[in-house]
């Protein structure tokens, strides 16, 4: 049986080829029923109530942080959620970034990151008078280890990598950044939101300070994300948002704050979320990370193969690993027009600059298109793209 | 049978009938291309996809007395240029503020899907700003 039916969108629009799942995935029936169910029998607010339901709601949406926690070997105090990777790291650039940077100071982050792991760093930079530093390319589109080295000092005090770039594909080797964070008494914030929907990421073994990622992305609903964050890190970080559930006690001239993890849970949760997420987890290890991983390779190859025989188009990049996502321009084609005509044959991919601006201009390009993948793609879905390329082609001959 | 339509199930718009023959032909060929020395200008983006505009306009007892533009970007927003400074010029600038998305739809003779439109829409943006500026007014929407 095909993966596509336990999609009911995809199901039902059998011609659709999704290539766009590095913007956001598709969701299993299972997911969809999750946060239905929840809502159909066990709907309450969590942490409030005495009454029995609203003990179930919260046992659910605990037992969620749980799963989330042991999917990528954390503890639950460590999960913290959030409405996406966005969120996510704007915490830690408040909670952290703003007590820690001072004038003088600098943060790392690389040429290749998503505006969402970008601009917050740069605004704080801004603040605080601090430097922002950025990592180069390589002629293939790695991480430049040598410059990597000659940026991070003993006045870093955050390095904040991509895992997988979200633009083309390259996965960095966070571990060594990690490593590098470290020795110079730094921080490291992973966006791993590209990495944890695809391969198999443990938190503790890359080493990472802070973890970003959306549920999205991984099958879950819009609207939860989660940061992972080392215990020791959190404890001594005040709140990002006050108010409801993130506090311990309050009196007219005091507060005191609630324990992690919900001292950075302000406000009532997106519960159905949490739920949803849950959902997503346990249908994508019932696949097998490995599993994904491994398909999402076959496809990636059998891909580049199909485009390097295209007479004027670019793949941007050839980096030494690339994950489900590939970057391409035409020559004579905008992006954009290419992905309209792509769109008349019902195959979505995405064209644009992919929020890394900064990026398309060190590439000296405006725009790509991109495919990207999940484990519901097939070879058949490439070799309808492959045709629709090549009609494009004729279009604008 | 019966048939249900989900939200945002297509707008059945074939890439035939966005990319007429016209509009490759001014894509390919653009007319009023170029820049105009101490004319108005302005310069504006597409932010979605990084198409750029440059419109130069000279203005005469209320009339475009000429127009040339520059940029790059998609088809369709280098196209919609073209066709809009051919058919803007000697036109009377009180006549063009008034110009609308279906009177550039018109001109371009196209079907164009929703994520389009900013493309087809930008270098109008551009003409009504300088006009605007030009006037001394402000703009009000796109």
């Amino acid at each position: 049986m095909s993966i596509k039916t336990n999609f009911p969108l995809l199901n039902k629009q059998k011609n659709l080829v999704y290539l766009d799942s590095a913007s956001t995935s598709q969701k299993p029936q299972s997911v969809i029923d999750a946060e239905s169910t929840f809502y159909k029998t066990a709907n309450a607010n969590v942490h409030r109530g005495i009454y029995k339901l609203s003990a179930a709601a919260t046992e659910l949406y605990e037992r969620a942080r749980q799963t989330v926690a042991e999917f990528i070997n954390a503890t639950p105090e460590e999960i913290i959620f959030t409405r996406n990777a966005t969120e996510a790291i704007n915490l830690v650039m408040y909670s952290y970034g703003m007590h820690h940077v001072k004038a003088g100071d600098n943060v790392v982050i690389s040429i290749l990151e998503h505006h969402s792991n970008f601009v917050p760093w740069q605004q704080l930079c801004k603040i605080k008078g601090a430097e922002l530093r950025v990592i180069n390319l390589d002629k293939n589109c790695n991480l430049d280890l040598n410059h990597t080295k000659s940026l991070i000092d003993k006045k870093t005090k955050i390095v904040a990598i991509t895992h997988v770039s979200n633009a083309i594909g390259t996965v960095i080797d966070v571990k060594h950044a990690a490593d590098l964070a470290h020795n110079a008494g730094a921080v490291i914030v992973i966006d791993a939101s590209q990495s944890v929907p695809h391969m198999p990421v443990d938190f503790k073994t890359i080493n990472a300070d802070f973890m970003a990622f959306s549920g999205h992305k991984m099958f879950g609903p819009t609207g939860i994300g989660v940061l992972v964050g080392k215990k020791q890190l959190l404890k001594t970080m005040p709140p990002f948002l006050y108010g409801g559930d993130m506090i311990h006690s309050v009196s007219i001239s005091n507060t005191t704050w609630n324990d992690l993890p919900w001292k950075f849970e302000a406000g009532t949760p997106n519960i159905a979320g949490a739920v949803g997420l849950a959902a997503a987890i346990d249908y994508l290890k019932s696949i097998g990370m490995k599993n994904i991983q491994k398909h999402e390779q076959q496809l990636t190859d059998y891909t580049l193969n199909h485009l390097q025989k295209i007479n004027d188009l670019d793949i941007i990049g050839n980096p030494k690993q690339r994950g489900g996502i590939i970057s391409f321009t035409l020559k004579n084609i905008h992006p954009h027009d290419l992905a309209s005509v792509l769109d008349s044959e019902n195959i979505c991919v995405r064209a644009g600059h992919h929020c890394c601006q900064p990026l398309m201009k060190t590439l000296k390009i405006t725009a790509t298109a991109r495919i990207s993948f999940h484990i519901y793609n097939t070879k058949s879905d490439i070799d309808a793209l492959y045709a629709a390329i090549k009609k494009a082609q004729q279009v604008f001959a | 049978m019966k048939t249900s339509k989900s939200i945002g199930t297509f707008e059945g718009v074939s890439a035939d009938q966005m990319y007429r023959e016209h509009i490759l032909d001014h894509y390919k060929n653009p007319r009023n291309h170029g820049t105009i020395k101490n004319a108005l200008h302005m310069h504006d983006v597409n932010s979605l996809c990084g198409d750029e505009i440059d419109m130069y306009i000279s203005i005469k007892n209320n009339k475009i007395s000429d127009i040339k533009f520059s940029g790059k970007g998609c088809a369709i927003s280098q196209a919609s240029a073209s066709v809009l400074a051919e058919n803007i010029k000697r036109k009377d600038i009180e006549e063009v503020t008034k110009l609308t998305r279906e009177d550039i739809q018109d001109l371009l003779g196209i079907d164009i899907t929703a994520m389009r439109v900013k493309c087809m829409m930008l270098s109008l943006k551009v003409v009504k700003l300088i006009i605007y500026k030009h006037l001394g007014k402000e703009m009000d929407g796109e």
